[in-house]
């Protein structure tokens, strides 16, 4: 197992086998983004109480999932590449960033467009938006760090550390339905429970799975811009780049 | 513990010798105060109410005004890579200069804040609970603070940069901070926020000077 991961991390070999598996992220992301709108816009029941405007949330709550998703993955890839030196965890840490940021704004957005018909305004202090736009300032940070320094060991390195620290803003943001009272709606979706219609649920479940091959598509697409970057010193890109493969 | 008193006078005496770096926050604190009755309001019902949130607002970001020079001068003369490649606990020395810094600018923060309180309308009690928040949380500042400082030692023009990282993680402590200071107004029971900033300060006491460490290796490499 071990040996195995070393063998595809190293970035000759996760270059080639990125480039097959990339289109499958991206077909099984365009076939559930298709059957989940069918199911979000068309198959599931409008809300008794919200109407049609419940139909932001399909978009609006895997877009958030995402955000806490991404920066996991980003602050674990960190630690990987912070303890054994994988330079792949260190990439994928770094690109990751980006589009957990615009995951976030997304969230966002479309949570503010929710916001304005139910709540009548498009923005509340309160402690989940809060937690997100502080999410989003995370990535920012995160970001403007990775750029900060010439050397991209040093940076992956200090913005790793960073990650991980922020990483205690993610309980913060998950728990905070419980710690304050809001005007957000607690969470549908528990462990033993979910308050909502079936129909909901599906539509849910299947664009947050698109989204994930989504982001996974992006990761490896960006992944292998950066690894190009990265080894444009070695061998094996200067071959590639004579022979204008892609 | 030795080398702890050492590092922590040494860096005290580098200040008192040069107080214009310890004074400047502290001005930058007073005069960031006295902006908001100017441009809000100048009536006491408006200003005691909103008094609490820009004391602490105010002192955050002297706070990290400070924090800027905390490791640059010890980076600038090599001081600071002496202290790396040094036989002591290198967590030990950066919680000294977290301690010098805390000292240098949280205590004064603190014994400010009754003063400009006052100038805001914040009546007795609010002074009091704001007091005990800046004495609890101050230090958290000091050492999250450290974490950011120590990340972009090496970096060129960072006091932009170093906002960017330390502000998004003194919310938290900013929320309970504040909302103690307005609940204790009302007569509420603040218990809560209290224990929330006191976990703030054990867990950063504890972990700060450990990732400060290890991002200063990082820095100097």
């Amino acid at each position: 197992m071990w040996k195995w991961i070393q063998a595809f991390a190293s970035p000759k070999n996760f270059y080639q086998t990125s480039a097959k598996i990339i289109p499958w992220f991206l077909y099984l992301f365009i076939g559930l983004t298709l059957i989940g709108l069918y199911w979000a816009l068309i198959a599931s029941p409008a809300d008794y109480q919200q109407g049609e405007s419940v139909r932001i949330m399909y978009v609006h709550v895997p877009a958030a999932w995402m955000s806490l998703f991404i920066y996991i993955v980003m602050a674990i890839a960190g630690a990987i590449g912070l303890i054994w030196q994988i330079k792949l965890a260190n990439i994928v840490a770094k690109v990751s960033a980006p589009i957990g940021a615009a995951f976030t704004f997304l969230a966002l957005v479309t949570g503010s467009v929710w916001g304005k018909p139910m709540w009548g305004t498009w923005w509340v202090w309160d402690a989940r938006l809060t937690s997100e736009l502080i999410l989003l300032f995370l990535y920012l940070a995160y970001i403007s760090l990775n750029s900060a320094f010439d050397n991209p060991k040093t940076a992956s390195k200090a913005s790793s550390v960073l990650a991980i620290v922020g990483l205690v803003n993610i309980p913060i943001i998950y728990y905070s339905v419980e710690w304050w009272n809001s005007l957000h709606q607690g969470a549908s979706i528990g462990v033993n429970k979910v308050s909502m219609q079936i129909d909901m649920f599906i539509a849910l479940m299947l664009i947050s799975f698109a989204f994930k091959f989504l982001y996974g598509a992006l990761v490896l697409m960006r992944s292998r811009d950066e690894i190009l970057i990265r080894e444009q010193n070695s061998t094996w890109v200067k071959t590639l780049i004579m022979k204008g493969e892609k | 513990m030795n080398i702890y008193l050492q590092t922590l006078s040494r860096d005290l005496h580098i200040a008192i010798r040069n107080p214009s770096s310890v004074l400047n926050p502290l001005l930058f604190f007073i005069i960031s105060v006295s902006l908001f009755p100017l441009a809000i309001s100048p009536e006491a019902a408006t200003l005691s109410q909103i008094a609490a949130g820009i004391i602490w607002v105010a002192s955050m970001l002297a706070v990290l005004l400070s924090l800027n020079t905390l490791f640059h001068n010890d980076f600038e003369n090599g001081v600071l890579e002496q202290m790396v490649a040094s036989h002591h606990s290198l967590p030990l020395l950066i919680l000294s200069k977290i301690t010098a810094h805390w000292l240098l600018t949280g205590i004064p923060i603190i014994l400010l804040s009754p003063f400009l309180g006052v100038l805001l309308f914040l009546d007795n009690e609010g002074v009091k609970i704001l007091m005990i928040t800046l004495l609890l949380a101050t230090p958290s500042l000091s050492l999250i603070g450290s974490i950011g400082a120590s990340l972009i030692v090496g970096v060129k023009n960072s006091g932009m940069l170093l906002s960017l990282l330390i502000l998004p993680l003194y919310i938290p402590i900013l929320i309970f901070a504040s909302s103690a200071v307005s609940q204790a107004q009302f007569g509420l029971d603040i218990s809560a926020q209290l224990y929330f900033l006191a976990v703030f300060l054990v867990l950063s006491l504890m972990s700060a000077p450990f990732v400060s460490a290890i991002a200063l290796k990082i820095s100097l490499e």
